[in-house]
């Protein structure tokens, strides 16, 4: 039980997939103008996150292995992410239009989302069981929420200040990433 | 010269990280010595050629609803062939890059490229392209690499600058330095071209 706490705090605080392993770094820079999109991004890429490393967990101990083709590991696992988005994009277009709005172009982009195969193949390098897999898919994800509503509530105060001409969006969104990313080594110690 | 023009294109006018800002999270990543950003950007312009050629010679035959699967599975096939590659003849790189090579895949760029180009332009002008925008990635990731090696290590390529009497600023070569770099390059790039107009 321990073990699989450590993983979480790990994955959430320490590990930060957004600021301290640069995972997920688009959708963080694109979708965090409002604290509402950006809890909505968070959740989406959380359901797939969880999702994703289970089945990925399990297309690698039950096909791959057995028949002995782990190089083949970017490309199934590229496709089990695929499909598993386009499931969510239909989910979330019934259950909620305007989040589905909202979110725009990034939903689909949840594929290209560093994140979700960065999570698949590391949960396999760790050698982890599929009980610790799964929370170490939640854990990065509910990091990567912590990371994109904090950031989106500190850019809308930033929209609010004066900025200097040459620094306004990305390059002052990048610094202010660097401070939070500064903030978050203060959890290099919890460990 | 229009191949020419096509080239030159990705390198600076739409240069995928100053201009684009696609591709953030294997530049932020890798960025902390000079030689893992080379290495990087020179992998990712492989990918990009020749998943670029390949989509450009079969895009006729790819049905439109279900282009996005299909430029995906061209595009991994590609990363797991230089994936292999690295392995097999820089293993030390490979080993520093680490997860970042099977992550090429999900690069925006190499996407964005078969969709906006690619798919609507004859294989030697996407070939063109590809070259263009892979060494442009390539450049970019080299400089910020640079960067953050000299003030982080106190060298470039290894290669000591300082001498030993320099305290590296160990916080360049940690996350943190990654994201205060390139947005302050991108801060100093919009200034300079805010003068020249």
């Amino acid at each position: 039980m321990t073990g699989l706490l450590i993983i979480l705090v790990s994955s959430i605080l320490v590990n930060n997939f957004v600021l301290a392993r640069f995972l997920g770094i688009c959708p963080f820079l694109g979708v965090s103008k409002q604290v509402e999109t950006a809890t909505g991004m968070g959740m989406a890429v959380t359901f797939v996150m969880a999702i994703a490393s289970a089945i990925t967990y399990i297309v690698q101990e039950l096909i791959l292995v057995p028949l002995e083709i782990e190089y083949m590991q970017t490309i199934a696992f590229i496709l089990v992410i695929a499909a598993l988005v386009q499931l969510v994009e239909m989910i979330i277009q019934k259950v909620s239009p305007t989040l589905y709005q909202a979110l725009g172009v990034y939903l689909p982009l949840i594929t290209t989302n560093c994140a979700v195969l960065g999570v698949a193949i590391l949960n396999i390098e760790s050698g982890y069981n599929l009980l610790e897999t799964i929370f170490n898919g939640v854990g990065a994800a509910l990091g990567f929420t912590l990371a994109i509503v904090l950031f989106a509530g500190i850019r809308e105060r930033l929209e609010l200040s004066s900025v200097p001409d040459v620094l306004k969006g990305f390059p002052v969104a990048l610094i202010t990433a660097g401070l939070m990313s500064i903030a978050f080594l203060g959890f290099q110690g919890l460990l | 010269m229009k191949l020419g023009k096509i080239f030159m294109n990705g390198i600076i006018k739409e240069n995928p990280i100053f201009r684009l800002l696609l591709g953030m999270c294997p530049t932020l990543a890798v960025t902390t010595a000079a030689i893992n950003g080379l290495g990087m950007g020179l992998a990712t312009a492989a990918v990009l050629v020749g998943s670029n050629a390949v989509i450009a010679l079969i895009k006729d035959l790819i049905p439109a609803k279900i282009r996005i699967p299909s430029f995906i599975v061209v595009i991994a096939s590609f990363v797991t062939i230089i994936g292999m590659l690295m392995k097999a003849y820089l293993p030390a790189l490979d080993k520093s890059l680490g997860l970042f090579i099977p992550l090429i895949v999900v690069n925006c760029i190499i996407l964005a490229r078969a969709e906006s180009f690619a798919s609507k332009n004859g294989v030697v002008s996407s070939i063109a392209d590809g070259l263009g925008m892979g060494l442009g990635f390539t450049l970019a990731l080299t400089i910020l690499a640079s960067i953050r090696e000299l003030l982080g290590a106190g060298s470039i390529f290894g290669i000591s600058v300082f001498g030993a009497g320099f305290e590296p600023a160990l916080i360049m070569i940690l996350p943190p330095g990654a994201f205060l770099t390139l947005g302050l390059l991108l801060g100093l790039l919009n200034k300079m071209t805010q003068k020249t107009q």
